[in-house]
């Protein structure tokens, strides 16, 4: 790989001050950025890791919300109890990515700053409303996630947890690509407490979106079959060798669907 | 630049000066010497480099060196005892589960892992939990029954 600085932070102060000073990227599992530097795909000049700060780490239900520390690996969310309580659709999901060893070392935070476009988080994030605790402030899910690799976060703002809020039911299936294991298309759906239903779609287009047609269909039946029967257009997905757009068209309310038929 | 790293590997402290972009696997190999870790594909796919990091399955190709900073690492060449296969490995030679051998190190530490989460995995928790392990030889079916295997002699203590 090519020379680039290494710094350890103390505190998330510390990291945010380091990378303002040096222009570099914190570092969280690396299990995508690692990767991104050995091929060249990313060089930033230095890393700030992130891994000596306790108090990125770590589940705890506050009120009505589920909050994970951004440096929370995926597989203690998927094995966390509490997780499992409040919201399983969390657990599933954290299941579901990658690998195990990859769930051993990628975070929750790192999963959502680098905003893959067909990373898991991101579905769980917009689907649930879940608000972004960074540095700086909050975020909502709605307007975080920007465009390929892309958010809302500032080039020195960490994410620091994320709140996700309980709802009264959740879930996520995911059409997986079974070499990479990322989403070839992903459909989190979820019922709000307040009966508000939300559907977010990962893995189709450049960054994850909340599809209008199945929102307005589960609002009135919060059915598999509603879900089913919506019709989603093809126009502005992703085509790649992998799947067209008309396909990942298909695949959206049928994912929708399988989700709402496992609750 | 370089960055000065102690942990412990295969239960010995070791207190290294190393370039910080030095994976982990490269400081294993080429400075310890533990080449039973191997790489395979280079890009964290195929889980031929995984070791334990604080007893989780992790791609050594895949994270820094500077990443196992304070922690404990355990390679295959840990794994057998006293000249001794552990139960894993004797399991793997049994059931015929390797042939050219170049998977088998990754194949029994991600299998350790999963057994530790799960002493008792049925056929579909094996093939699940070795979706980060890729063999180019067996088809798989004798690791799966080699790690089913393993998993029973290691819950009668063998």
């Amino acid at each position: 790989m090519y020379a680039f600085e290494l710094h350890k932070a103390k505190s998330v102060a510390d990291a945010a001050a380091l990378i303002a000073k040096t222009g570099g990227k914190a570092l969280a599992g690396g299990q995508s950025l690692v990767g991104a530097m050995k091929l060249r795909l990313a060089q930033p000049g230095a890393l700030v890791d992130l891994s000596g700060i306790a108090e990125l780490r770590g589940i705890r239900r506050e009120g009505g919300a589920v909050i994970v520390g951004a440096m929370t690996r995926h597989a203690e969310v998927a094995a966390s109890a509490d997780v499992k309580a409040a919201i399983p659709a969390l657990v599933a999901l954290a299941e579901g990515i990658g690998d195990r060893q990859v769930r051993n070392m990628g975070t929750l935070g790192g999963a959502i700053a680098h905003a893959d476009p067909a990373a898991d988080w991101p579905a769980a994030v917009l689907g649930l409303g879940a608000t972004v605790i960074t540095s700086k402030g909050r975020h909502a899910a709605d307007g975080f996630f920007k465009g390929l690799y892309e958010t809302a976060l500032a080039g020195d703002e960490l994410v620091t947890a994320v709140s996700f809020p309980v709802p009264r039911k959740a879930a996520y299936a995911k059409f997986r690509n079974p070499a990479s294991r990322f989403a070839l298309v992903g459909v989190f759906v979820a019922q709000a407490g307040d009966g508000a239903v939300r559907v977010a779609v990962t893995g189709a287009t450049a960054t994850p979106f909340r599809c209008a047609p199945l929102e307005a269909a589960l609002a009135k039946s919060f059915t598999a079959d509603a879900a089913k029967a919506a019709k989603v257009s093809a126009n502005g997905l992703s085509g790649d060798l992998h799947a067209s757009p008309e396909y990942r068209a298909h695949l959206i309310p049928v994912l929708a669907a399988r989700a709402v038929a496992s609750l | 630049m370089s960055v000065t790293i102690t942990l412990t590997v295969n239960g010995k402290s070791v207190t290294a000066s190393v370039d910080p972009r030095t994976l982990l696997v490269e400081f294993l190999r080429n400075e310890l010497s533990l080449t039973g870790t191997h790489v395979g594909c280079d890009t964290g796919q195929c889980g031929a480099c995984t070791v334990h990091l604080d007893g989780r399955a992790v791609k050594s190709c895949t994270m820094l060196a500077a990443q196992a900073n304070g922690a404990e690492v355990t390679t295959i060449e840990a794994v057998a005892r006293d000249g001794e296969l552990h139960p894993m490995q004797a399991a793997f030679r049994d059931c015929h589960a390797l042939q050219c051998g170049f998977c088998t190190p990754g194949m029994v530490m991600a299998a350790l892992d999963l057994v530790a989460a799960n002493p008792s995995p049925d056929e579909k928790a094996v093939r699940e939990g070795l979706d980060g392990n890729l063999c180019r030889c067996t088809g798989y079916h004798n690791i799966v029954k080699a790690v089913q295997q393993g998993a029973a002699a290691m819950r009668k203590g063998g």
